[in-house]
């Protein structure tokens, strides 16, 4: 085939050694177990600890912080995000934080507002 | 926009200063990839957080995934959210091959790829097997199924559910004719099993009596006397208050309506056919209407993404084998295929959480 010099290859220098790659699956199974261990205690605070009982209001926001964390593990380590462009990485990272914080708070707004108008009732 | 602008702008994104490089130092397949994944996740974003809005609406009405979400395939009794924490499971495990995989094309190891891509695969149909149980399940809904007291209010069953030995027949319609005991064995087609048949009867009014003494009236107007065993440790919780019960707290089992008289509450309910079983677009078991067609649309969704990449997962395995990539000088189509693999895990992560867990 015709050597092309429009297309540029980037993915052969992604390449690493046998020394390297034990490096990465070292990794790659401290973070499995780290990820197992998250899920088996939000399964058991979920199986023991009941709703509305003292201790649930704690655990809930637990709940989205471990979510979250589990999410980190998985964005940086597993899907590479780490590795990537930095400037790249906030494109797609930062937005879709901003997205998500805006769509919670647009929501909330007119949930609040449709609540008011429903009930006739202020709830502040 | 003059030279100078245009060259900073592309040196900030790291094309290079000839603008011979994709945006990034990264290729054109992987950017795009993440421009998907970034949309698509704002989908998933969006559902949940309506799924919050619809939650909160609703108060303490909603189903709670612990209670809901208790049953094991082929043992009885109830195991709170062990089923979808074996899927959870099961989903990062494939996951982790699939990072294993992409692993081992970065060292050209064309038998590692094949065999953790394989293994990825695997896991990845144990996952829709588990989702397929866990939907047949949630669809046909519990023995007890959900009541209507007469006071207005709505309530789940807890309890073992007494097991139907066999209907003695009173008077045969046109399918029992001769028949004495009708059992699993005898019964028919229509009829399909002796738990069908008793369901059916209930949702439809063809139960009368009360707990010790039930007769059944069959599709073809067979009359019979139902022989049960007695239900144990019943209890009733209560999701909707009526005049007498108010709405029972998940936490305090003092809330919860247990004793005698909940049988009778409860058979009440059963011989005026106000008991719904299972799930579906139109009918709910566990709670709100809404509450079942978001499960169906959120993990439906979910599991829609799992078999799409199941499928992309499989052709990128047959081109491993037909050795494309070997001669291609690089595995990064296996990244690519890992990159969407891992969000559909990632997606899974956010469902368990907001779906099940809180």
């Amino acid at each position: 085939m015709e050597e092309r010099d429009d297309i540029i290859e980037y993915s052969l220098y992604y390449h690493h050694s046998e020394e390297e790659g034990k490096k990465k699956r070292r990794k790659i199974w401290q973070v499995t177990l780290l990820l197992s261990v998250i899920t088996l205690i939000e399964v058991l605070c979920g199986a023991f600890i009941k709703q509305g009982s003292p201790a649930w209001e704690v655990v809930k926001v637990s709940f989205i912080i471990m979510t979250v964390i589990k999410a980190y593990y998985i964005v940086y380590s597993f899907m590479h995000m780490g590795d990537e462009n930095r400037l790249f990485k906030w494109m797609i990272i930062g937005i879709y934080i901003i997205f998500i914080i805006y769509m919670i708070w647009l929501i909330g707004y007119e949930g609040i507002e449709l609540f008011m108008r429903m009930y006739n009732a202020p709830i502040f | 926009m003059s030279e100078h602008t245009s060259n900073d702008v592309q040196a900030l994104i790291g094309m290079g200063e000839d603008g011979r490089q994709s945006p990034f130092g990264m290729s054109y397949g992987k950017l795009m990839l993440w421009i998907f994944l970034f949309t698509d996740a704002l989908t998933f974003g969006s559902f949940l957080i309506s799924l919050g809005v619809a939650r909160f609406s609703y108060g303490g009405a909603w189903p709670i995934g612990e209670e809901t979400f208790d049953a094991l395939p082929f043992i009885e009794g109830t195991y709170p959210l062990a089923y979808v924490a074996l899927m959870t499971f099961i989903l990062i495990i494939s996951s982790v091959t699939m990072v294993l995989a992409v692993e081992a094309g970065h060292r050209m190891d064309k038998k590692g790829v094949i065999k953790w891509l394989l293994l990825t695969i695997v896991g990845g149909l144990f996952f829709l097997g588990s989702q397929a149980w866990e939907w047949s399940h949630f669809i046909h809904g519990t023995d007890f199924g959900r009541v209507d007291l007469r006071d207005g209010s709505s309530a789940i069953v807890k309890g073992e559910f007494g097991e139907i030995q066999y209907f003695e027949v009173i008077t045969a319609g046109s399918m029992y004719e001769g028949v004495e005991n009708i059992t699993n064995e005898n019964i028919s087609a229509t009829d399909k099993n002796l738990m069908h048949a008793f369901q059916h009867a209930a949702v439809n009014r063809k139960l009368s009596g009360n707990a010790g003494n039930l007769l059944i009236t069959l599709s073809d107007g067979t009359e019979a006397k139902v022989h049960k065993a007695a239900d144990q440790d019943m209890q009733l919780i209560v999701k909707v208050p009526g005049r007498d019960y108010p709405v029972s707290s998940a936490h305090d089992e003092s809330t919860w309506l247990s004793g005698e008289h909940v049988e009778i509450l409860y058979y009440e309910a059963l011989m005026k056919g106000n008991v719904t079983y299972g799930a579906n677009m139109s009918e709910n078991e566990y709670g709100p209407q809404i509450y079942s067609n978001y499960f169906f649309f959120v993990t439906g969704f979910h599991g829609f993404h799992v078999t799409l990449g199941i499928m992309i997962n499989i052709i990128i395995f047959i081109n491993v084998l037909a050795g494309t990539y070997e001669r291609r000088g690089h595995y990064e189509m296996v990244e690519k295929g890992g990159l969407y693999w891992h969000f559909v895990d990632l997606v899974w992560v956010f469902v368990f959480t907001f779906f099940y867990l809180i």
